[in-house]
């Protein structure tokens, strides 16, 4: 009992091992080491599935994927799923990089969510629909970045904690949105939310979705060269890396933060408008559903790459349609897909180390 | 009526206080958990777990054995809720992992995993009853205390509660003991105030992050099996816990870190949340608006820490930090 105790002690405290960082990994090593965590994070849900479900496992990932590309249909809804959750990762991706800690994208998209149906509802039989669609954009651009700059202002001005001020944004965000969905359902105060008739975004080749798709594909390019190639995205790096050094070399840290988390809280926005505007035709507290905080870990997968980010939001949104399958089929809670994600990133999560350390074994005597 | 009020407000800031205190324990090592709310759906469902099983093993309801009622919950509601901390102290301590992902992963499992339980026990264990209602349970849980009855107002603000409720109180106010006269609180915050300096004194950083959040993870769990055997009445179901576990991380701002200060705070965020019941010819959606105002108290209390800057009202100075000792 003693020795197994000691064994625990000396694992968590590393008398047993100890752990050196690696100077660099060569890509297709780290590319490896995901994909060992994936296979591995595969093996445990289907553990877990079968263990729940009494079907083979083999059987049960043919679901999975029925379930998420099996029709047409399906592959548009998770191609425009992707796109919009790759949105709100976009948005949040710039202050992640500058370490800012903005965990408040859910309540930034609702913002932009808000003004686009405010636009929808009050302007909508006022004005053509092409010029309808330009205010709805502006406003929701505007509402996300002013959701994003209130934490970013008092960060700057007082140093106030932003992770915890982002998140408490949302709640506010939420009830503000739930009052309103209230008010504005038909019949009024019944909660069943108003179809948004005017304003809604056009469909394109007969694919409702395709209009989505091509904004969020057109984003990506911008936010990937801003990031890469722009004088303000590297300083975002250089705020990121380490402040210190920004002020030194002459940057303006308080400038980069505000700048930096209204272009976030604004994609954010952006990511409203194409939910309100071309994927629900309503407003709901719950339009983000989640989303603004799936996003920070999609966008950390990715190592904050925007490129990457593509396939890291198509892999959790197939993921959560394959799992609501399985538990549509064997007629279990559809809550089985948060399971199955969650698994899936703890294993990606506890892979970075792996990437970025390595484990030397102590000899014996040493642990003596 | 204003002790009906009370008696309301107090019931439903038990879950946020529990909660918080378990929140300030974990944040005191340097450790933002924002994993709080999927630990207490785990103990939430993890408690139901237990009691359901322990019910419906029984061939008469009434032949229930009040204290393994009490008892099996618990500790699976404990079991669940420090599982669930192992995973988030695993991810971040031993493997350095980035504190908010890891915690938004962990909310994001535990609400699937209280949700789906809660949806699907019943067909799980082939049991053929309508719904999760652990009437007999709950009503063991919310026993009051002695001669609560028997004292007229006194009884009914202050003893009529469930024994969890005193447990909460009990372990806020041990907690704020703790963190600051004994040499382990100290010891601790000095963790999550400079793990390095802790470090070259001599504290045992990791165990001190592990012990912190699993012990704070457990309390946090109570909070969720309070909730649903309590104020719910032992009834499931999904999402009925709603954002109270985010809640409970706002409180932690609002009483300034500390667990005593903690006490007050949840009985007015449960007053906030109940008092529009009480306003004559409210309309629903108003109400929506007033279950937002604990959330903009604590934006103002988080505005107002900051600007005062002074240094005891301060989140731990390496909070959301991780310490490489290889990197110092």
């Amino acid at each position: 009992m003693k020795k197994i105790e000691n064994f625990f002690t000396s694992a968590i405290t590393g008398s047993l091992a100890h752990i050196i960082k690696r100077d660099d990994i060569v890509w297709w090593k780290a590319w490896g080491i995901r994909l060992i965590a994936i296979v591995l994070a595969l093996i445990v849900c289907g553990i877990v599935t079968v263990s729940l479900t009494d079907l083979n496992p083999l059987e049960m990932y043919a679901t999975m994927i029925d379930g998420a590309v099996g029709t047409s249909r399906l592959v548009w809804n998770l191609f425009q799923n992707t796109a919009i959750l790759l949105c709100v990762s976009l948005a949040v991706t710039p202050a992640f990089k500058m370490k800012f800690w903005n965990i408040g994208a859910e309540g930034q998209v609702l913002a932009g969510g808000l003004a686009t149906a405010s636009c929808m509802i009050f302007l909508g039989e006022k004005l053509p629909t092409p010029l309808l669609i330009l205010v709805m954009l502006i406003s929701s651009i505007l509402a996300g970045a002013l959701w994003g700059l209130v934490p970013a202002y008092f960060k700057t001005r007082f140093n106030s904690n932003e992770t915890l001020f982002t998140l408490m944004m949302n709640y506010v965000i939420i009830q503000i949105v739930a009052f309103f969905t209230l008010e504005w359902s038909m019949p009024k105060g019944s909660g069943t939310p108003r179809t948004l008739e005017f304003g809604q975004l056009p469909t394109l080749f007969g694919q409702k979705y395709l209009i989505n798709i091509l904004i969020v594909a057109l984003l990506t390019a911008l936010v990937y060269i801003y990031l890469k190639y722009s004088k303000q995205g590297y300083e975002i790096s250089v705020v990121g890396e380490s402040e210190k050094t920004a002020r030194y070399i002459g940057i303006n840290v308080k400038k980069v933060i505000l700048r930096t988390m209204a272009i976030s809280g604004a994609l954010c926005g952006i990511a409203g408008f194409l939910l309100v505007a071309g994927t629900d035709h309503s407003l709901k507290s719950d339009t983000a559903g989640g989303r603004g905080f799936t996003a920070i870990m999609v966008s950390w997968l990715a190592k904050f790459n925007p490129i990457f980010m593509i396939f890291t939001s198509l892999l959790i949104v197939f993921l959560q349609k394959g799992a609501s399958k399985i538990s549509e089929v064997y007629r279990l809670n559809s809550s089985f897909s948060d399971i199955i994600t969650g698994i899936i990133i703890f294993f990606i999560i506890g892979s970075e180390f792996f990437i970025n350390y390595r484990i030397k074994f102590n000899k014996k005597e040493a642990n003596v | 009526m204003i002790i009906t009020i009370i008696q309301r407000a107090v019931m439903q800031g038990t879950p946020l206080l529990l909660g918080s205190t378990g929140e300030i324990l974990t944040e005191k090592s340097g450790h933002l958990n924002l994993g709080i709310p999927g630990i207490m759906y785990v103990g939430a469902i993890s408690g139901v777990a237990g009691s359901f099983l322990y019910e419906n093993s029984l061939a008469n309801p009434a032949a229930i054995n009040p204290f393994l009622a009490v008892f099996i919950p618990l500790i699976c509601s404990l079991l669940g809720s420090v599982l669930m901390g192992l995973i988030y102290c695993f991810l971040t301590v031993t493997l350095r992992a980035n504190q908010n992902v890891t915690g938004l992963a962990l909310t994001t499992f535990g609400i699937g995993i209280g949700n789906f339980f809660g949806g699907s026990l019943i067909k799980l264990v082939n049991l053929d009853v309508p719904s999760i209602a652990l009437s007999t349970t709950s009503t063991i849980f919310k026993t009051p205390l002695p001669f609560a009855d028997k004292l007229g107002w006194f009884g009914d603000i202050f003893l009529s509660y469930g024994f969890l409720v005193y447990v909460a109180i009990i372990v806020a106010i041990l907690s704020s003991f703790i963190l600051n006269k004994t040499r382990t609180g100290l010891h601790l915050r000095a963790v999550g105030e400079s793990p390095e300096t802790a470090d070259a004194a001599g504290i045992n950083v990791t165990k001190y992050k592990y012990l912190s959040t699993c012990i704070g993870s457990a309390i946090a769990g109570l909070g969720g099996l309070y909730y649903v055997m309590d104020y719910a009445n032992g009834v499931w179901s999904n999402n009925g816990f709603g954002d109270r576990g985010w809640l409970s991380i706002a409180l932690v701002i609002f009483s300034v870190w500390r667990p005593s200060v903690s006490i007050l705070g949840s009985i007015l965020f449960g007053f906030l949340y109940v008092i529009p019941t009480y306003i004559p010819n409210i309309s629903v959606s108003a109400k929506k608006l007033f279950e937002m105002l604990p959330y903009v108290v604590t934006i103002i209390v988080l505005i107002i820490t900051s600007m005062r800057n002074k240094k005891e009202n301060q989140p731990p100075a390496a909070l959301g930090l991780p310490y490489f000792r290889e990197e110092r």
